[in-house]
């Protein structure tokens, strides 16, 4: 008899090669009951891959990994019962209405008919589908294919839900209504895993794990992540960004700068002692008239610190 | 209870799809009615006036009167009257006769000496019916005297069975209801699960409770209906349109023709789960399919073939299907006495079939 873990997904050691391609490296996760936890990562950092091998669409090549206390894969069809899976693409059909998919997802998942009614016609309204009820799927727009996706996704009131970058068709409105929605289901107990490359998005999860090039480079809480990361930034505000972006560019100590309009956010490691100085004297030397500042590091910052890292570290 | 429950949406879905997407549904219905018409009227066997030519170099009484007999046979009619062999050759070579007839100078006295070959066919041998029917002119009585001769009376007396009238019709039309649906059930189940993968609805569906057996079952069972509804067209029209008749019982037809449908789809089940993209499903499909054709003995005599080619064929079912279609409807023979054809086909159904759900994973790698 195993205890009951608190951790809703166990992964250690977990790899996926294809080939000579490494698409997931050695990656170990504990995630708890109850959150929402998010996969940051740009485009083939392994995100997809990792959430397919947790919900056994994969099987790793090397690894281990346990949902809900159920081992993967040799027991994922137990566990298909009590997850719900969101792919990227909408894959839902095209060619039935939202009703009549919502009807097929409740028979495939077996609910009994009388709470299968009950349960589509309280979807329909919690994702504002009632109107949309007799149309196409096909037909409908970004934001609403995706709603519907999720009422799918959730028929069967799944404890775990895997969201494989759920938004990345989807207008900013429907995307902060989508996270009012995940936010209302995780307070009710659904743990949920999504995977993202907004930055904002990445912001609001209770938890976070950063993915580059199939590894895990850092997690932890946002602010967390801000808080401990060995970098500081300073905000350079000036007339002339680019001038200002040419003088910083061959100073060594500084790894990253980015433009924000007419802000440059400069990335210096913490231990530089005097960073501001060091920005204001290099910037006057060049002769460009900017004003500058410390400030607060974001989670886009932690990003880029330590993918930057992370790339320091393949090459040395 | 839960399976089944999985098993009717499935099914459900898949119905829901056919007749929501009009060129599947049109094919289910249009493809038999199509073919049936084109190949119950275009396909004939009896062969009538071919365009030929004559050069008649003779040009005797007994020359003549050879012409017209040939003419009168209306197998061969004679457009073109040239004066040498070499514009027979001419217009073979143009494509404009099928048939040269080359009547020489002395043929009188050739056929009064009875020494060897009085006259000459040029056939055009591109076209294997042709030459069958060329054959048939060569063995046309020439003589002087318009007495019966005791050679004019034929050796041995020609009793057609199953089809005295010779109509091509009943020859095609059994045999149609196999190609048909060798066609469209394989292409339909064939391109069913490829495009559940293509449009990605498979990630989603291998992610929930559904079985693989069920997923399998769904898909196959709501196509059997429509091959049922397909053969039901054929026989209807066949009846109406060509007088082909149901001469076993038609419980008997039925049961074959469900063999063969199961047979087929699980083939087609097979093939989805190769190809990766609709294009794919529908090459192989038609890989399979000309052989089928060609080879089960729906268009050639099957002893007729190359011994190799019979035993290829053997492992076509529309080779099984057209023997016991044939016998069945035209033969009105029990199905007690062709046994083997039957587990053959069900020794096809049973390997596609389990070859079709090993092959399916619900994984992507």
């Amino acid at each position: 008899m195993h205890h009951k873990s608190e951790f809703v997904i166990v992964a250690n050691g977990l790899t996926k090669k294809f080939g000579n391609l490494t698409a997931v490296n050695n990656i170990e996760l504990r995630i708890p009951e109850g959150v929402i936890y998010g996969f940051l990562g740009p485009n083939g950092s392994g995100k997809s891959t990792t959430i397919r091998m947790l919900c056994g669409l994969l099987s790793p090549s090397s690894g281990t990994v346990r949902v809900l206390g159920l081992r993967v894969p040799e027991d994922v069809e137990k566990l298909k019962q009590k997850i719900g899976y969101m792919t990227q693409r909408f894959s839902l059909y095209d060619d039935l209405t939202v009703n009549e998919n919502l009807q097929f997802m409740g028979e495939i998942y077996a609910l009994p008919r009388r709470h299968r009614k009950e349960r589509i016609r309280d979807l329909m309204m919690r994702f504002n589908l009632e109107e949309k009820a007799n149309q196409r799927a096909g037909t409908l727009s970004g934001g609403q294919k995706q709603r519907l996706a999720l009422a799918a996704a959730t028929i069967h009131a799944p404890r775990l839900l895997l969201l494989d970058e759920p938004t990345s068709a989807v207008d900013p409105q429907n995307r902060r209504d989508f996270w009012e929605m995940l936010f209302g289901m995780a307070e009710q107990g659904t743990t949920i895993l999504v995977s993202t490359h907004y930055m904002d998005e990445a912001e609001r999860c209770h938890r976070l794990a950063i993915l580059d090039q199939g590894e895990l480079v850092a997690d932890g809480s946002p602010k967390e992540l801000a808080e401990a990361i060995a970098v500081q930034v300073i905000e350079v505000s000036a007339i002339e960004p680019n001038k200002a972006r040419a003088a910083l560019h061959r100073v060594s100590e500084i790894f990253s700068i980015t433009q924000l309009g007419l802000q440059l956010r400069v990335l210096l490691p913490r231990n530089i002692q005097a960073a501001e100085q060091l920005v204001i004297e290099r910037l006057q030397a060049n002769g460009v008239d900017a004003h500058v500042r410390s400030v607060q590091a974001n989670l886009e910052d932690v990003f880029v610190a330590v993918t930057e890292k992370h790339h320091e570290g393949r090459m040395a | 209870m839960k399976s089944l429950t999985r098993l009717f949406a499935i099914m459900h879905k898949e119905l829901l799809q056919i007749l929501r997407d009009r060129l599947t549904f049109g094919m289910i219905v249009g493809v038999p009615l199509l073919q049936l018409t084109l190949f119950g009227f275009a396909i004939n066997t009896d062969v009538r006036n071919l365009r030929a030519a004559v050069a008649d170099e003779a040009n005797t009484s007994l020359s003549r009167e050879m012409i017209a007999d040939m003419s009168a046979s209306q197998v061969v009619d004679f457009q073109y009257h040239v004066d040498s062999p070499m514009e027979l050759n001419r217009l073979l070579d143009a494509g404009l006769i099928s048939v040269g007839l080359h009547i020489p100078a002395d043929f009188d006295r050739r056929v009064q000496q009875n020494a060897g070959q009085a006259a000459q066919l040029l056939v055009d041998g591109t076209d294997p019916v042709i030459q069958g029917v060329a054959r048939q002119l060569t063995a046309m009585p020439v003589s002087f005297d318009s007495r019966v001769s005791p050679r004019n009376i034929a050796l041995i007396e020609l009793r057609n069975f199953y089809n005295p009238e010779r109509r091509s019709a009943i020859n095609v039309v059994p045999g149609l209801i196999g190609v048909i649906l060798t066609m469209t059930m394989v292409l339909f189940t064939g391109l069913a699960i490829v495009r559940e993968r293509e449009r990605g609805n498979l990630e989603l569906l291998i992610n929930t409770p559904i079985k693989r057996t069920e997923l399998m079952l769904g898909k196959i069972l709501p196509y059997v209906v429509i091959g049922l509804i397909q053969v039901t067209i054929i026989l209807l029209l066949g009846r109406f349109l060509f007088q082909v008749p149901i001469r076993g019982s038609l419980l008997d037809v039925f049961i074959v023709v469900l063999v063969f449908i199961a047979t087929n789809l699980s083939l087609g089940l097979l093939i989805s789960t190769v190809a990766q993209t609709q294009f794919q499903a529908m090459q192989i499909a038609f890989f399979f399919f000309l052989p089928s054709i060609l080879l089960s003995g729906f268009m050639f005599p099957f002893h007729g073939m190359p011994l190799a080619a019979q035993y290829l064929a053997e492992i076509l079912p529309l080779t099984h299907f057209v023997r016991l279609i044939r016998g069945v409807m035209l033969r009105g023979a029990d199905l007690n006495l062709m046994l083997t054809d039957i587990l053959a086909l069900l020794l096809f159904l049973g390997v596609t079939l389990t070859m079709a759900t090993l092959r399916f994973s619900k994984r992507l790698d």
